[in-house]
């Protein structure tokens, strides 16, 4: 069948099985960083973003996608790079495998917590706080750092960005 | 280089960020998966339903015959010529028991079959299309009575050892061995206290991130070409020539980012699969493990029980240890042999001042997956044993356990009779200790503090050694060339898998030439091209390789200084090379790298290149000290992480960040296996720890807070004074979590993982007491 969505900006048209899932078609366009972790929607790497919200890959059809937008690492590069350059100052990347996905709901988490500042009118809501930040983020996986070094990335990201001490 | 000016380095023990680091975090397809072309044939496997059955027949037309299938491979396509899937040193201690396909299925998954074709759909359809007639033979599930057991894991008689590691496969025994030193029994029978105790590991995974994959595809001269998540791609090299029984020379193995090993892609568990597909059909192929096949078809920890009886007199002084484990390595030997030394040799030097020690140990074959390497390697099993019964001896002498502990650690100088009689010439435990107690606040928590609500917060500590590399036999070589303008190019067999081992090795060569890292361009690995490294396992890169990257710096600096004297026309004796212009002292003339570099190219009989190797006769081990708080809810027995310290002694950190991070994650891992990662078979040996909702890791929910520090002794024979991190940081959350839970319940778990339920029952068993 024909999806119609948008991809990273742009307009794209694929064939795709009813049954075939995003993260599959999204690595055959060429998307390279949506990484498969487990298959059973447990470990976050295929994190991507469906009209700006996180979802994962791994468990959304193709199919669904048809009317809406879709971004993945590839699409916000340039803020990718802006929060990775933190995570590798602390070696916190390590092996980088779910360095994509965990980037994309940090990035999320951001957009999310300044929605929720506009919408209360309090800046400080902005910025999440150490347990939010955990909490968000806990359906991200990573086998290698132990968690600080991302921590200490983005309390550092935070901090130098929003001139905000976070912990 | 001595211990003094570590802190005048430019680059050796600064945090530089790692050299790949940009393309990680921008999500650049640069990983075994992202780099296979698109017309690879898709590789998936049949796998057998029964712990342990004969293949009556196989029936593989209607496979064959959906379209887009190629081949569907049986044991009757494969060589009946056995090998060993472990990435070890020739001749491997592990035993040759593998075919590629056998008749005999020793698990549940084992490979029964392969199916290559153009489509995942087709590969999947076609799958369960392979009729198989097995007969069904009765399994040996339980380990405990695996040895001698009637029922044969491997019967066959073209089974071999090629080393003297005690095993009979008529026996299922895959090693055995005894050795000590003093007359362990006299010493016991003369303790004031004999504490005998018995402790249970169970099998982990590795888990890393990116599942076993691989892709193969013939090149323009007929020859392999494999390109793998792997761990030690020379070792694969003769594992496949091994396995398809051709010769070395038409195999060729290149690394490219891996996703993560921690010793699971030290066992070549998915190269034999596409690399016979190609090699029958000579087109391309690749396998990508799913999860489930990484969870059941892969190379955990192997499972150990450990009987420990620790003697001391009644003031603390440990004049004793007796320690036998009995090891499960499942259907296949890997690492079998080898793994089950460390538990002994890596917890038992901890004290350093034992009159007498004994070790033995039996290595069995049982009918559930095959283990293999996991950080930590045994000695993680062995630690979590010997620390634990120190504990329990703490408690029956009514000491505090940091105290009975420094009475007995080893200390720097000191022979380690069970580490092969090796001196700790770097040894900071001591001042480990010291420092981690002070962190956590020890004297004031200890043993415990309540908290309110029913629940109790605890205080456990435990010690951990290592090794750095295995002496007499780790090789690790590296070749550096000077190119055009000067920069250059640093070629390493050593393999990073996320580790960082291409920037720490850059970062010594930087140093040893005096030049920017950004000149330093790391390639590494393609066996055609890169010099030989017994790779990136046992806790040995940063030692060994960083050793042969000291060693050839060296040799490219003498070359470099003849080469500049040549086009000065003076004596080698009269220049100086500070990294950038090899100088006459005697004229001040002189002549710049880059134009060395550029010289050489034209009408020149010089290569700018060296290549050395490096070897240790010893293994110095690093050491740490971690102390574990944990919350205890009474009511449930439910055991939280509150804070974890870590203190590790590594020699000179070479890369402060990354060894932070390396500290961190082992500590995690560790958190994971002390709480709850469990593989579990039911009786029949299916395994139901198949997929992440099963088999639990930590998520950074579950892990508190972790804190590292380090107290760095200095290793004369390390590059830099360095000594290795890698595995030691896995070694100590789970007896010092046990001991946490000891302390504040007083219920002694001696199976892992320290679950609820075990906590709640040792309450309520108390409570009825």
């Amino acid at each position: 069948m024909e999806v119609r969505f948008i991809l990273n900006q742009k307009e794209t048209v694929v064939e795709a099985a009813p049954d075939a899932v995003l993260l599959n078609v999204l690595r055959d366009l060429g998307c390279k960083s949506v990484k498969c972790g487990c298959e059973t929607t447990n470990c976050g790497l295929c994190t991507v973003w469906i009209d700006g919200k996180s979802r994962l890959s791994c468990s959304v059809l193709a199919a669904s996608v048809d009317g809406h937008e879709v971004t993945t690492l590839e699409g916000v590069e340039k803020e990718a790079e802006e929060f990775g350059h933190f995570l590798a100052n602390e070696g916190a990347e390590q092996c980088g495998f779910c360095s994509p996905g965990f980037i994309m709901n940090v990035l999320a988490m951001m957009k999310e917590f300044e929605q929720r500042a506009e919408t209360s009118g309090r800046t400080e809501d902005a910025v999440p706080d150490v347990e939010e930040i955990k909490e968000y983020l806990a359906g991200n996986l990573c086998r290698c750092t132990g968690y600080m070094g991302q921590m200490r990335a983005i309390q550092k990201y935070l901090s130098e960005k929003k001139g905000v001490r976070v912990g | 280089m001595n211990r003094e000016n570590i802190s005048d380095l430019s680059y050796v023990n600064q945090p530089v960020p790692k050299v790949d680091s940009g393309s990680l975090v921008t999500g650049k397809g640069v990983y075994t998966n992202d780099l296979a072309p698109s017309d690879c044939l898709i590789v998936k496997i049949v796998r057998s339903p029964y712990a342990h059955a004969l293949i009556q027949e196989i029936d593989t037309s209607r496979a064959e015959a959906v379209p887009g299938i190629v081949c569907v491979l049986t044991y009757k396509d494969c060589p009946d010529k056995r090998f060993t899937l472990a990435g070890q040193t020739y001749p491997e201690p592990s035993p040759y028991d593998r075919l590629i396909l056998d008749q005999r299925m020793r698990f549940v998954g084992d490979a029964a079959a392969i199916v290559a074709g153009v489509s995942e759909e087709a590969v999947r359809k076609a799958v369960k299309l392979v009729r198989i007639r097995y007969e069904e033979l009765e399994p040996v599930l339980d380990f405990r009575k695996a040895k001698d057991n009637p029922i044969l894991v491997h019967p066959e008689d073209n089974w071999r050892s090629l080393c003297q590691v005690g095993a009979d496969n008529k026996r299922n025994l895959c090693a055995h061995d005894e050795c000590g030193a003093g007359d362990i029994e006299a010493v016991l029978a003369s303790c004031d206290h004999v504490v005998d105790r018995v402790y249970h590991t169970k099998a982990n995974q590795q888990a890393m991130m990116e599942t076993f994959r691989t892709y193969t595809y013939l090149d323009a001269y007929g020859r392999l070409n494999v390109v793998s998540s792997t761990q030690v791609p020379f070792h694969v090299r003769r594992i496949l020539a091994n396995a398809l029984d051709i010769p070395k020379y038409k195999v060729r193995v290149i690394k490219p980012r891996i996703g993560g090993g921690f010793g699971a892609k030290q066992t070549s568990v998915s190269e034999i699969y596409p690399a016979l597909v190609t090699w029958k059909t000579g087109r391309p192929a690749k396998i990508i493990f799913t999860r489930e096949e990484s969870l059941i078809a892969s190379s955990p920890r192997h499972e150990m029980e450990l009987h420990v009886r620790v003697g001391a007199d009644k003031d603390g002084r440990i004049r004793g240890i007796d320690l036998y484990t009995l090891s499960n390595t499942g259907a296949f030997g890997e690492h079998g042999p080898t793994t089950v030394g460390l538990s002994g040799h890596k917890s038992i030097p901890l004290y350093g001042q034992t009159e007498a020690f004994r070790f033995t140990y039996d290595v069995v074959y049982t009918n559930v997956m095959s283990s293999g390497a996991y950080r930590g390697y045994g000695a993680t099993q062995g630690i979590f044993a010997v620390e634990s019964v120190v504990n329990e001896l703490a408690q029956k002498l009514g000491m505090d356990p940091t105290v009975l502990r420094e009475k007995n650690l080893v200390r720097e100088g000191q022979v380690m009779p069970a580490y092969y009689n090796e001196r700790t010439d770097s040894c900071a435990l001591d001042r480990c200790l010291a420092r981690a107690k002070e962190m956590i606040g020890w004297d004031k928590k200890y043993p415990f503090y309540e908290c309110g609500n029913g629940k109790v917060r605890g205080v456990g500590v435990a010690l951990a050694m290592q090794g750095s590399g295995i002496s007499h036999v780790d090789t690790g070589a590296v070749a550096i060339k000077m190119n055009d303008d000067g920069f250059y190019s640093l070629m390493v067999g050593a393999t990073d898998m996320g580790t960082g081992c291409d920037t720490i090795l850059s970062q010594m060569a930087a140093e040893c030439l005096e030049c920017s890292m950004d000149e330093i361009v790391v390639h590494g690995v393609d066996t055609d091209i890169s010099p030989y490294d017994t790779g990136s396992y046992a806790s040995s890169t940063t030692y060994v390789t960083g050793m042969a990257v000291v060693k050839t710096c060296e040799a490219l600096r003498e070359k470099i200084c003849a080469t500049g004297a040549g086009y000065l026309g003076c004596s080698v004796e009269d220049v100086q090379f500070d990294g950038q212009n090899v100088t006459n002292l005697k004229t001040g003339e002189s002549i710049s790298r880059k134009e060395i570099g550029n010289k050489v190219m034209c009408f020149s009989n010089e290569a700018l290149s060296a290549s050395e190797a490096f070897s240790s006769p010893t293994s110095p081990p690093p050491f740490m000290a971690g102390i574990a708080e944990v919350e205890i809810d009474r009511e449930t027995g439910t055991v939280e992480m509150v804070d974890y310290v870590a203190v590790v002694d590594c020699g000179t950190v070479v890369n402060p960040a990354l060894a932070r991070v390396q500290v961190e994650g082992g500590i995690a891992q560790g958190i994971g296996m002390a709480l709850f990662e469990d593989i579990v078979y039911n009786e029949k040996g299916k395994n139901y720890s198949n997929s992440f909702m099963q088999y639990k890791i930590p998520s950074r929910l579950d892990v508190g807070k972790i804190r590292v520090e380090f107290e760095s002794s200095y290793e004369p024979t390390g590059p830099f004074g360095a000594k290795s991190i890698g595995e030691i940081v896995i070694n100590t959350p789970a007896p010092a979590i046990s001991n946490a839970v000891q302390n504040a319940v007083g219920v002694i778990v001696r199976e892992l993982p320290i679950s609820a339920e075990k906590v709640y029952w040792g309450i309520q068993e108390k409570k009825d007491k």
